[in-house]
């Protein structure tokens, strides 16, 4: 049953059938909706406590993550050394805090970057349509046809890596799904009512585009920034795995699966592998749960 | 039909020649620029000038492109930085078959473990096994194929011993099929695991849609064995969608393959994108990547054919 409100004047008869006539904020109901998805909440759960964990990695980590001590190499998980140590007797544990810095930071700032540049390259693609959206969507296409790990690496070669050519990098190949996405919701929108309205009375273009239409396409541009951080996550890990990303001694975790896979360590150390391994799933899969979460609880055509 | 065809092959032209701009672009206006790489830094300037006239380096941009492209036309793409005077063609179709052999397999693996699973999930929509094939696929989706294979060459080949942990055949060993096969399981199978769980959920869900459909009633009226009406009737139409989802996969599957080379070490192109990439030899990257895009372009060109094809409902 879809909620009806009217708040200024509660009918009573409504009153009567027990429904409910208050106004509720869209946020409030975009949250409710969202707790109701058990899924959602626990990966929300789940990504408050890596998130945190990272932040805190200098306060919690018992080890620096890059003092090597010989002597404890390769040792077994121990109360000194929570996931025992790697090749070069640095902590597991506190490599893990550090690498989920390093992934986080990488995420977190690159989807900042390419949802900005999508958002403003496909607001004015759908709104202003004609040579400069086909100019746009055409681009777009060209380099959605390259396959990303192809362009990566490729510019990852160019630039050199380190945090911030990754960031940079992720950020400008990380646009174009975003972009076709505010298009369509600019394609739809752009023949509104408000809009038409705005146009009568003389608004400026660009407001109508940043302050009218904009907002009511953030739901599936939060949606998107979500979904997106898992995946550079996932991205960065394979690139710092094959060695073109994140370079050691630096903590990162596809780097540090790089190092496990070692015929040794395989054989005799089989933890190792699996501490980065389940850190890049968990974080992955709790990013899509929020995502999905958020998707279902930002789409008012879904009841709750 | 044949009129959609010629217009979606010509579609796919601009698109090509797009692709060839952005990879010339992103090599000639990146910072430090690669062909610098080829001359040595203490040569005198006369040499020099000799070596830019040599390659057309003084030659206006737009010229460098048409002349790079002319050549890539006519398959040159250059020789190798690294490995001085070797045409990147030959490189390329020197690994080429391995990389053809671990796709083809990995696709045949996919297809016939999730197309079935697929089925009888949705035939048993809801059941247990539905629910244990729906949170496998999806624990498939999320695991990043590098772990995977990690943990894949741990149990199976470092501990247990079954299978070897890379490379396409056993040292000095003259060839088997079944030493091929005995190499190429692993990687084909991490290769195949990501397309298997899109493709189980996506056969599921094609398949739902299928068995509520009018003529599935009609058959299971006319009083077909149940088995008929739905691996009969109902996957023929449940597969035409299916077939999209495969060109969607392609960039993915191209991108797994690099992945799934290096951690095994199998020679195929990915491999040898990967090695390039740490020598900087930048003929063998461009080369690739404009390769590994045409892949794409063909392949979503033959999927969307092949629907248009298999669907007799779309009107061209």
């Amino acid at each position: 049953m879809a909620k009806i409100n009217l708040a200024e004047n509660p009918s009573p008869s409504l009153e009567l059938h027990g429904i409910k006539t208050t106004r509720d904020t869209m946020l409030q109901i975009v949250a409710r909706k969202f707790f109701r998805n058990k899924l959602a909440v626990i990966g929300g759960i789940f990504l408050i406590v890596i998130i945190s964990a990272a932040l805190l990695a200098p306060v919690i980590a018992p080890y620096s993550p890059e003092k090597q001590k010989l002597l404890e190499k390769l040792s077994v998980p121990s109360r000194e050394h929570l996931l025992g140590t790697d090749r070069f007797g640095r902590d597991i544990f506190s490599r893990l805090l550090y690498g989920a810095r390093i992934s986080l930071l990488v995420g977190f700032a690159s989807v900042l970057g390419s949802i900005t540049i999508g958002t403003f390259l496909g607001a004015i693609a759908g709104y202003v349509g004609g040579i400069v959206d086909a100019l746009i969507m055409r681009f777009v296409d060209i380099i959605l046809s390259i396959p990303s790990i192809f362009l990566l690496i490729t510019l990852v070669t160019i630039f050199k890596p380190g945090v911030d050519k990754l960031i940079l990098i992720f950020a400008l190949l990380g646009w174009t799904t975003t972009a076709r996405l505010v298009r369509g919701e600019f394609l739809s929108l752009r023949s509104r009512e408000f809009v038409l309205a705005s146009k009568t009375i003389g608004t400026k273009t660009h407001k109508i585009i940043f302050s009218h239409i904009l907002p009511n396409a953030m739901g599936p541009i939060i949606v998107s920034a979500t979904l997106s951080i898992g995946y550079v996550i996932l991205a960065e890990s394979g690139l710092s795995y094959l060695g073109l990303g994140i370079q050691p001694p630096v903590a990162s975790w596809g780097n540090m699966l790089q190092d496990a896979q070692n015929f040794t360590i395989l054989l005799n150390s089989w933890w190792y592998p699996l501490g980065p391994g389940l850190m890049i799933l968990l974080t992955v899969v709790c990013f899509n749960f929020v995502g999905d979460g958020l998707r279902d609880a930002l789409d008012p055509k879904i009841n709750e | 039909m044949l009129s959609y065809i010629i217009r979606r092959t010509l579609m796919a032209i601009p698109l090509l020649l797009g692709i060839t701009v952005v990879s010339f672009a992103i090599m000639k206006f990146a910072p430090g620029d690669p062909t610098s790489l080829m001359m040595d830094p203490t040569i005198s300037q006369a040499d020099k000038a000799k070596f830019m006239e040599r390659y057309g380096l003084n030659d206006p941009v737009y010229i460098q492109y048409f002349k790079w492209l002319g050549a890539m036309l006519q398959g040159d793409f250059g020789t190798s930085l690294i490995r001085k005077g070797v045409p990147v063609m030959e490189m390329i179709m020197n690994r080429m078959p391995n990389t053809i052999l671990l796709m083809v397999v990995s696709t045949m693996l996919a297809v016939v473990i999730s197309i079935p699973f697929g089925v009888i999930s949705a035939t048993k929509a809801y059941s247990k096994l539905d629910y244990s094939v729906t949170i496998t696929s999806f624990l498939g989706v999320a695991t990043p194929n590098f772990f995977l294979g990690l943990i894949l060459i741990m149990v199976f080949a470092v501990q247990l011993n079954w299978f070897p942990t890379g490379g396409v055949s056993t040292l000095n060993e003259p060839f088997s099929i079944w030493d091929r096969i005995h190499h190429l399981f692993l990687p084909a199978f991490v290769l195949a695991a990501a397309d298997m769980a899109g493709l189980t959920r996506y056969t599921r869900s094609s398949m739902m849609e299928v068995i509520k459909q009018d003529y599935i009633r009609t058959a299971r009226a006319k009083g077909f064995k149940e088995q008929k009406v739905i691996y009969k009737h109902g996957l023929r139409n449940g597969l035409i969608p299916v077939i999209t989802i495969f060109g969607l996969m392609i960039p993915s599957f191209i991108g797994g393959a690099v992945i799934v080379e290096k951690i095994f070490t199998w020679p195929g192109i990915g491999l040898l994108f990967v090695d390039s990439a740490f020598q900087r030899d930048y003929p063998v990257i461009m080369g690739l990547t404009v390769i590994s895009a045409v892949f794409v372009v063909i392949g979503n060109l033959v999927a969307d054919i092949l629907y248009a094809i298999f669907d007799p409902r779309i009107e061209y």
